[in-house]
């Protein structure tokens, strides 16, 4: 690990002016960024510690919803009484990422902004224009299982790794921040980016930006959503593909479909066009695999990850009846339903 | 070295910004209860929890496997919740109270969880015992495993190559049995 200026800051002010510095980086559980400077990916001059910054709570918002402070913890999240009432979609999308070890350790800040897990990335002996930018991409041509089939540019396939930022897509969550203009929300869908011809960028914070809470609004779905998680082992890896879905249904008929895709493009993959599909429709197989063909129009595999499309495809269509049904996906019972 | 975060002093000086330590400067002070027992210490930011309870106060009941969160073997308990040593840099913990395996038992007081592991044959090398232990520790205190399925489940960040699963899981649920019947 290199070596590096350590700066604990008492307040939001102080730590913002600490990241606007050049080589900066804020660090809270550390679980992904400690491991990034093990492997010399990421080799900060300034380390900010913002564990010391209040910002611990779990709050009620006044449209009944909930702000999840930046430093709450996975599990403190995906166990909070609210949240598994509220949001539960929420609760098991959080609690099919990493392990019982890392979510206690792991901020919900800290997950926004984790990292891509491509091993081109973290190798420091192969090109990465997400960390060398104009070094190239060694996973294109490369090898290359786990990347995107959407919305991947010829700089970069690397995806984004976390379960939790899919469902807080499918809820249209808000990222509150302060930065040294005040403070703003930035709508889920707008806080990661696409990589472009800057996959240097994983979002849109600018520097000197902290991410301070989290906010969600009440989305009635009922039992009508599900997190379905595909993987290579059954526990403890991440997302091949992962589908969020949160259906509000009245009377029998699809009111308003919320549908997001993990493991497949470089920020959680939402559709629009793909959700206004299902609304105002009764649930059916055809309905759900129109929607999953409008999801993942433009979908291209890069060869290793070829089969991620077809199980894209398979993984939305279940997911939807899963919702539909209102049987969400058990998180211990790996049987899919 | 010339960014601008120089500018705002050390240690109180400048723009109120504190707490601020060059890699020169000696270290940062620190105090953890490691054990029960109160150190006061000065520690270079870039030790990890890990290496600073096997290389500086030996205490390597702890173990070092992966030493990239992947494997389980480093887990002990901060301020009672099971994290991975090797993940965290101890001076992002300072005030936090530590458990390691040396705390939870002794070899003529053995945790209850440490004698279930050895009348269950719960490993082979022992390479992975303390991070098992510490992490059943810690999700038992949790109270959200009640099934088989579930301690596998919630047990699933620590890895056992000799593949002691079956045996570890039948160790935690005896435990849990006991503690589920005291309460």
């Amino acid at each position: 690990m290199n070596r590096f200026t350590y700066a604990r800051p008492a307040t939001i002010e102080d730590a913002a002016a600490l990241l606007a510095c050049p080589g900066a980086r804020a660090i809270a559980g550390g679980t992904n960024l400690v491991d990034l400077m093990k492997e010399g990916t990421e080799t900060p001059d300034l380390l900010v510690d913002l564990r010391r910054l209040p910002l611990r709570a779990i709050r009620e918002t006044e449209d009944g919803g909930l702000s999840l402070g930046a430093l709450v913890t996975n599990t403190e999240t995906a166990w909070d009484e609210r949240v598994e009432a509220r949001f539960p979609l929420l609760a098991h999308a959080i609690l099919a990422g990493a392990s019982p070890q890392l979510r206690n350790a792991a901020t919900n800040g800290g997950n926004l902004n984790q990292r891509t897990r491509c091993y081109y990335f973290y190798d420091v002996a192969t090109p990465c224009n997400k960390r060398d930018p104009g070094s190239g991409c060694g996973a294109i041509g490369g090898v290359n299982r786990i990347h995107a089939i959407l919305g991947a540019s010829d700089r970069c396939i690397a995806v984004h790794p976390s379960d939790m930022c899919v469902g807080l897509a499918a809820l249209e969550a808000r990222v509150k921040v302060h930065g040294p203009e005040g403070e703003r929300t930035i709508p889920f869908a707008d806080y990661h980016r696409l990589p472009g011809d800057d996959p240097s960028r994983d979002n849109m914070l600018a520097p000197g930006e902290i991410v301070t809470a989290i906010e969600l609004s009440p989305f009635q779905c009922g039992d009508h959503w599900t997190y379905l998680k595909l993987r290579d082992r059954l526990s403890y890896a991440f997302a091949l593909v992962s589908v969020a879905v949160a259906l509000r249904m009245e009377d029998g008929i699809i009111a308003e479909a919320r549908i997001a895709l993990g493991g497949v493009a470089h920020k959680p993959w939402r559709v629009p066009e793909a959700e206004a599909l299902l609304a105002g429709k009764p649930p059916s197989e055809a309905a759900f695999h129109a929607a999953a063909e409008r999801l993942l129009a433009g979908a291209l595999g890069q060869g290793d990850n070829d089969f991620k499309i077809e199980l894209a495809r398979r993984a939305i269509v279940r997911a939807l009846g899963q919702a539909a049904a209102g049987t969400p996906q058990s998180i211990v019972d790996k049987r899919i339903a | 070295m010339d960014a601008d975060f120089r500018q705002h002093g050390e240690n109180g000086e400048g723009q109120g910004l504190s707490d601020i330590h060059q890699p020169d400067s000696g270290g940062v002070p620190v105090t953890l209860t490691i054990n029960g027992e109160a150190h006061a210490l000065t520690l270079d930011p870039w030790v990890t929890l890990l290496d600073l309870l096997r290389e500086r106060l030996g205490l390597t009941g702890t173990k070092k496997g992966c030493d990239h969160g992947q494997c389980g073997a480093c887990t002990v308990l901060v301020d009672g919740k099971r994290i991975n040593s090797c993940l965290v840099l101890a001076v992002t913990r300072d005030g936090a109270e530590v458990t390691t395996i040396e705390g939870l038992g002794a070899p003529d007081n053995l945790h209850p969880l440490q004698q279930a592991f050895i009348d269950h044959d719960a490993f082979q090398c022992g390479y992975c015992t303390p991070g098992q232990i510490c992490s059943a520790a810690g999700l038992i205190a949790e109270g959200r495993a009640r099934t088989r399925e579930e301690i596998r489940e919630w047990m699933s960040g620590n890895l056992c190559r000799c593949g002691a699963y079956t045996n570890i899981v039948d160790a935690i649920q005896e435990v849990m049995g006991e503690e589920a019947m005291r309460a």
